[in-house]
């Protein structure tokens, strides 16, 4: 028998119910304040320092982390009432979501106490955001091809070389990136890259806009003369980075974000069929609502298997790449029945406004973060076919 | 899951590997094997799970009984276990005593109905009941001006239209002229053809997951024997991403299904946006899942796969055909989607994240 796969029917706890209603009236507050737009998607665009704060002051930031750190010590699954929410209602995470997410438990694990003191908390409060420096232009789903170099130096190391796809690395305060110490071996083509710690906005670091089809700049080019990083900075084991990428895979594949990115097309259709749809509107939605209730109920799932300490990592794998293909595929779904909405919709030009945005997104989602040809991979390997 | 149930689906499990064994009931065109599997299954207890000792059944828990079906659907076995399952369960609806032998309900399908006449008998048309000519009491839910009833009904007394489905087992015409039932009780309050229906999806949704399994595991191993092109076929990235989206197809059939027979088990009643939500989808998403993932299972095994000495069809067509018991994916995508528009687009999201 092949390993059976696992998605125990996992419920959020009761007292995640009133965080989420706390977590609506916050937003709610927000948007009323008109920090953003929830009709608006474009999150990515919008960076909004003060609104990172005052999540950051609800205590929604690092929240499952020790309270020494600035941490709440709550669950993961109150975690994710929190990230479900904020992506529904299209709030701008952008500040602080990949500091929350996964920067600040890889510093949890594996930096020195001091800087541990020094930025958890900041992050906690909402303070400092974080890029992650993995791509470069000749290493994308190929990890360990990477050639930017870290050279030992008197206490700490130089680094020299590009990183690529960078996503807000033009406001980040940090990075955590991969760089080269060592070549590879020949029994182990992924031995030689180390974890760093990056502090940006420093001389020896040029962060290049790229421009995306979305006509957003949301990622970037960062280029690394001389740059030094102190000794303090290195994460985990020199050369051993590739023993450490994969507990933290779990998480960042698994979430609500990984389904939920275009979710917002699918409630704006609801609003324009109105009340009594035609026979073949309502089979759509009603297949569409089947999809995504399905899809949360997986990733709920994995969230509550890694609570339990499970680690479902090929189950994982599954909620991103079927999530990403769903979400990507969405719009046009939507679009398929939009053709029949009314002319009348008095929310037709909101609704024509966010395909045409969901649209432009939709084929980054298969690709950011492990690709559906590199999750299937991993799914393979699960398997026993690799 | 539970401990209990462990040992329930175990117990169920073994039964079907010493009795149900896929290669031998393919080959053995005499169906030797039915009397002896059905003859284990009721000493088990297993066909009247849902059904309390004081109704003549073995009392096991609602989720006991999900866990089994799940373990039939691995077997996609050719007895009408779940049917028993499920009539026996209506008939305790209706606080009606279980007889022993194999039973199914009726109807199968939300559009047909079953009038109560004014004299206690029953009139009306039921398609598509599976297994109805080799059940020995159909379990009936019918309409009349009283409301609504749940009778035992004596299968001889009704005229039967055989025909075989899609997956090979008897997929019938039941038809009710009159007909004087066993007995006759009122359902409960609440109680209707939808929820017959619900709990009917959520039966196939179980068992349809369990045959995407079973098909994942089979096309698996065989991918790892069959050589093509000098290597195990296995090896190919091609085959290996067909597979990995077969694993995604049975990941969301088995989600799916457990979640709506978790919010089935408990919830106070089956009245609610919840178990509507949980099981329409269920139906829906596993249906769907049921012909992506066939659809690759066959792929995989290419030519051999689709003759009739491979097994692969008894988990394949039944899943197929599964779909259309208790309202097809279109059906209930319908409903749900009315549901959803009656409710209003800022209702959509809470109703997500209620479950």
């Amino acid at each position: 028998m092949t390993a059976a796969l696992r998605f125990d029917p996992i419920r959020l706890p009761e007292k995640c119910e009133q965080l989420r209603k706390e977590v609506r009236a916050f937003l709610a507050e927000e948007i009323a304040a008109g920090t953003f737009d929830p009709h608006a998607p474009n999150r990515e665009d919008n960076d909004a320092p003060e609104f990172s704060r005052r999540v950051g002051a609800k205590g929604w930031l690092g929240m499952t982390w020790p309270k020494k750190y600035g941490g709440q010590e709550r669950s993961f699954l109150e975690r994710y009432v929190v990230t479900e929410e904020m992506r529904v209602a299209n709030a701008p995470t952008r500040r602080f979501f990949v500091a929350d997410r996964q920067s600040g438990p890889v510093l949890l694990k594996y930096a020195p106490e001091h800087i541990k003191m020094d930025i958890l908390p900041r992050i906690c409060r909402g303070e400092v955001c974080f890029a992650i420096g993995m791509s470069e232009p000749n290493s994308g789903s190929d990890l360990f091809a990477a050639k930017t170099r870290a050279t030992k130096t008197d206490g700490g190391y130089l680094i020299n070389g590009t990183k690529v796809w960078t996503s807000s690395a033009h406001i980040a305060d940090y990075m955590i990136a991969i760089f080269r110490t060592s070549p590879p071996t020949k029994e182990n083509r992924r031995h030689g890259l180390t974890q760093f710690l990056v502090k940006m906005k420093q001389p020896g670091i040029q962060v290049n806009p790229i421009g995306q089809i979305t006509g957003q700049f949301e990622f970037n080019e960062v280029v690394f003369t001389d740059y030094f990083v102190p000794e303090d900075h290195v994460l985990g084991e020199v050369d051993g980075a590739w023993k450490q990428a994969t507990s933290e895979l779990a998480y960042e594949r698994s979430g609500p974000e990984r389904f939920l990115e275009t979710y917002y097309v699918l409630t704006e259709l609801v609003r324009a069929v109105g009340k009594n749809p035609d026979t073949r509107s309502a089979e759509g939605i009603g297949r569409l609502v089947a999809q995504v209730h399905t899809m949360r109920r997986m990733s709920v799932s994995v969230a509550g298997m890694l609570q339990a300490g499970k680690e479902p990592v090929v189950e994982a794998s599954i909620v991103k790449d079927i999530g990403t293909v769903w979400e990507q595929q969405l719009p046009h779904r939507v679009r398929d029945l939009a053709a029949f909405v009314e002319e009348t919709a008095t929310n037709r030009e909101t609704l024509e406004k966010q395909l045409d945005f969901a649209i432009k997104t939709a084929p980054k989602l298969t690709i950011q973060g492990g690709t559906t040809e590199v999750l299937r991979g991993i799914i393979a390997r699960g398997l026993g076919l690799r | 899951m539970a401990e209990s149930e462990n040992i329930v689906a175990e117990t169920a499990e073994k039964i079907f590997a010493d009795l149900a064994d896929a290669q031998t009931i393919n080959h053995d065109k005499q169906g030797a094997w039915k009397a002896p599997l059905w003859q284990a299954l009721t000493e088990a207890g297993l066909p009247l799970s849902w059904v309390p000792d004081d109704l003549g059944g073995s009392g096991a828990s609602l989720a006991e009984g999900f866990s089994v079906l799940n373990v039939a659907g691995r077997h996609a076995i050719a007895v009408p276990l779940a049917e028993t399952m499920l009539a026996g369960w209506l008939l305790t609806q209706g606080k009606i005593a279980s007889p022993e032998g194999e039973m199914t309900v009726l109807p199968a399908s939300p559009k047909d109905r079953v009038t109560l006449n004014a004299d206690g008998s029953l009139s009306g048309r039921a398609r598509g009941v599976p297994f109805a000519k080799d059940a020995k009491h159909f379990a009936v839910l019918a309409s009349g001006t009283g409301g609504i009833s749940i009778a035992l009904v004596d299968a001889a007394k009704c005229r039967i239209e055989s025909s075989i489905g899609l997956g090979g087992d008897h997929n019938d015409t039941v038809t009710l002229d009159k007909v004087q039932p066993v007995t006759t009780k009122p359902a409960p309050k609440g109680f209707d053809q939808t929820t017959l229906m619900l709990m009917g999806g959520v039966v196939r949704s179980l068992q349809i997951a369990g045959a995407l399994e079973a098909m994942l595991d089979i096309s698996v191993r065989y991918s790892n024997e069959r050589v093509a092109f000098e290597k195990k076929i296995s090896k190919f990235q091609a085959v290996q991403h067909n597979l990995a989206r077969l694993a995604g197809e049975n990941a969301a059939a088995l989600a799916a299904a457990t979640s709506a027979a978790d919010t089935i088990v408990n919830a106070k009643s089956l009245d609610n946006d919840a178990v509507f939500l949980e099981a329409a989808a269920a139906k829906i998403r596993c249906s769907e899942a049921a012909e992506k993932g066939s659809g690759i299972a066959h792929q995989v095994h290419g030519a051999i796969g689709f003759t009739i000495e491979h097994i692969l069809h008894r988990y394949s067509l039944r899943a197929l055909a599964w779909r259309d018991d208790f309202g097809s994916e279109s059906y209930w995508a319908v409903e749900l989607g009315k549901l959803v528009a009656d409710r209003g687009a800022d209702e959509l999201w809470p109703l997500v994240a209620s479950r």
